[in-house]
């Protein structure tokens, strides 16, 4: 043990004398994750908010029921503020300056229209660079418009019976509750706010970046010569391996730690549970360093390990959703994503940041120590006999 | 008293027997050099008695401790320099040596001592902060034989360490050889150059092909070859064809072409060499330059072998 922490000592100070640990260890991911968490907008957070404009032409009961049940509804959440126009022309101009992301035109006579079944177009028009501020507009009013056109056929269905007053029919309709709300995401389905997302998630995917720099030492080690001599020397071969690891292990948790402290402490994210963030770490740091330690074993220099492990981080980075989140996603990416420790490392840190116990860091740190054993396994199998040759 | 002791070494690499049955033994303060061409097995051989690499066959003893892959308390005794310069270029010499006087236990105030003591003795002292990268070859080989000093082995393993050196380190590399075997430390030390061995090694084994062929005092060896004389021809035309006619004198127990060249192994160079002249001028070579040599290891090696030690 004495002589792996010796190597391992000998390892971190050349990698903090190159400084690229600390490159790609805390200023590549802090550095992203600030800039991510900056231009991308939080869906969950209060501070976003969709200004519309709403133009009504119609004065009547459809784009009443939109303008006074509707769109309350959704300003008392946070997420929108509505501002009326007389005039179609200026609310246009409001979106083309980009003071609005959308704005919603009634055209005259459009609830009469549609109650006599002739139906009609509610205008929306969206400022081009207001992407996800757009869609939300408009699937605000597509819910709205859903309902009215259920309640028309109602309507419609009533008149044909000829059973029922189709003035009292509409009248209730157009009472019902709002139709449009926004789910709680605070807790109850314990996705990450997108800071803490992309702090996490440029965390673990740099994560791949650093332990590295430990495992690949030891072709280092061979380029330089000095492998040989290591090996000559009056230490158990075990300790080469170890102090190797060692290396890798402590860049890790150190890249980790640094970001954990720096992205809360610069950018406000929320890693929840400081014991249940150790434990993710940890699993994490060694589930990357099983599979880096694969890479290695069957390069044979350390340009050739770098490569591979580059793409390894990369591939393994997007598929486990550490860019977006997965949910947006196809069912079938979230499938495959749970092969890479990303995933469950962000599932993990999901459940902790939305207020669940640490016994839901279990299921997530048992699958990274999963990866961690069978790339350990692997490594070993691959590498015996050659990986300390001469 | 024998600090090295190896026998019936064995290293085969696929179909290829690099190391074929060597065993010899090295006492205190002796040089034993190990003399052969490049691949003919001399790393390989050492690598093994270093504990580096698993022998196939055989069995080494250093100070009475069995050196193999797992074991390391043997290891502590040896001071192994590898061939190629083994430093990590982005230390400094100073932290180069206390790595591995580190790795090899030195207790912290005896390292301290040391690392200055071997600074002084490889002429880096003022030099020891510097970045090795920053070195020159000379330098960097110096300190390459210095980290194997660090800790003061009974025996010292030099893996051709001259190699790539300019005449003025190489001399001082020499130096420090034999003030270490006159200090009492058995030396092991492989070369290519007859020179360094003529030199420096109180006993050498002549290996070719992964076998010891000869072994004894250069005295010893050079009495294998009786009284014979080596005489080089420097030739202007094919030097083959001239060797080819050679050949066949009884006199002559082996000619190799080397480099617009001829070396001849014969008996009695004088009386020999008219009749070798005019052969030369029948053949149609011309001989620009005529040298006789006395016996020396190299042509031991010729004679041993039937080739030169640089083929």
């Amino acid at each position: 043990m004495r002589a792996a922490i010796v190597i391992a000592l000998k390892d971190l100070s050349q990698r903090i004398r190159d400084k690229s640990a600390i490159l790609l260890g805390v200023v590549a991911p802090l550095g992203l994750a600030f800039i991510f968490s900056a231009i991308i907008p939080d869906a969950t957070a209060s501070s976003f908010n969709v200004h519309v404009g709403i133009v009504d032409n119609d004065h009547a009961a459809i784009s009443a029921g939109f303008i006074d049940e509707v769109i309350p509804a959704v300003e008392d959440q946070g997420l929108l503020t509505a501002t009326m126009f007389d005039d179609t022309d200026a609310a246009l101009a409001e979106v083309e300056t980009g003071s609005l992301d959308a704005v919603y035109i009634f055209p005259d006579g459009y609830s009469a229209s549609v109650q006599s079944g002739g139906g009609g177009t509610v205008r929306m028009v969206r400022n081009v660079d207001a992407t996800i501020a757009g869609q939300i507009a408009g699937a605000i009013l597509d819910g709205y418009l859903a309902e009215v056109e259920a309640v028309t056929i109602s309507v419609g269905t009533a008149a044909i019976n000829g059973g029922q007053d189709i003035a009292a029919i509409t009248a209730q309709a157009m009472d019902s509750p709002a139709t449009v709300t926004l789910a709680d995401t605070e807790a109850s389905d314990r996705t990450l706010d997108t800071t803490t997302y992309f702090a996490a998630g440029m965390a673990v995917f740099f994560l791949f970046f650093t332990v590295q720099f430990g495992v690949s030492s030891l072709l280092e080690e061979r380029l330089h010569g000095t492998l040989p001599r290591l090996l000559g020397a009056p230490i158990s071969r075990w300790s080469v391996i170890g102090g190797k690891a060692l290396t890798s292990f402590v860049l890790g948790v150190v890249s980790m730690v640094v970001l954990a402290v720096g992205t809360t402490v610069l950018i406000g994210a929320n890693w929840g549970n400081p014991v249940g963030v150790a434990i993710l770490m940890m699993a994490g740091v060694l589930a990357a360093l099983g599979i880096m330690a694969v890479v290695a074993v069957i390069s044979r220099t350390p340009e050739q390990a770098a490569n591979w492990q580059s793409i390894v981080a990369v591939v393994l980075g997007l598929l486990g959703g550490t860019f977006f989140p997965l949910s947006q996603g196809p069912r079938l990416l979230a499938l495959v994503s749970k092969l890479t420790p990303h995933a469950w490392f962000m599932q993990g840190l999901g459940d902790l940041s939305g207020g669940a116990g640490l016994i839901s860091v279990v299921a997530p740190a048992l699958a990274m120590l999963t990866f961690f054993v069978v790339t350990v396994g692997i490594a070993v199998w691959f590498g015996r006999g050659r990986v300390l040759a001469p | 008293m024998n600090i090295l002791e190896c026998e019936g070494l064995v290293k085969r690499f696929d179909d290829l027997v690099a190391v074929d049955d060597v065993g010899f033994h090295i006492a205190a303060g002796e040089t034993y050099g190990l003399l052969g061409p490049n691949g003919a097995g001399k790393t390989t051989a050492i690598s093994m008695i270093s504990g580096i690499l698993e022998a196939d066959a055989g069995r080494v003893m250093v100070a009475g401790k069995e050196i193999t892959t797992r074991s390391t308390d043997g290891n502590a005794e040896i001071g192994y320099v590898p061939q190629d310069i083994a430093i990590y270029p982005d230390l400094s010499a100073r932290e180069n040596l206390r790595f591995f006087g580190k790795l090899y236990g030195l207790p912290k105030d005896r390292l301290k001592i040391r690392i200055e003591e071997v600074l002084e003795v490889i002429g880096l002292t003022g030099r020891g902060d510097d970045r090795t990268e920053d070195y020159s070859g000379g330098m960097k080989r110096r300190l390459n034989i210095g980290i194997g000093l660090l800790h003061e082995p009974k025996l010292l393993i030099l893996d051709e360490p001259t190699v790539g050196v300019d005449p003025q380190s190489r001399n001082s590399i020499l130096e420090s050889v034999e003030t270490l075997g006159s200090a009492g430390t058995a030396v092991l030390y492989t070369t290519h150059y007859m020179e360094e061995a003529e030199r420096l090694c109180d006993r050498v084994a002549i290996i070719d092909a992964g076998k010891i062929r000869a072994e004894g005092t250069r005295r010893e060896l050079v009495q294998l070859m009786g009284q014979k004389d080596t005489i080089n021809l420097g030739v202007v035309g094919s030097a083959r064809r001239l060797v080819e006619a050679l050949q066949p004198m009884q006199e002559i127990h082996s000619a190799t072409a080397v480099e617009g060249s001829v070396e001849l192994l014969v008996d009695g160079a004088s009386t020999l060499l008219p009749k070798i002249l005019e052969m030369a001028h029948g053949t149609g070579v011309t001989v620009s330059g005529v040298k006789v040599i006395e016996p020396n290891l190299e042509s031991v090696f010729l004679h041993l072998t039937g080739k030169a030690l640089r083929d």
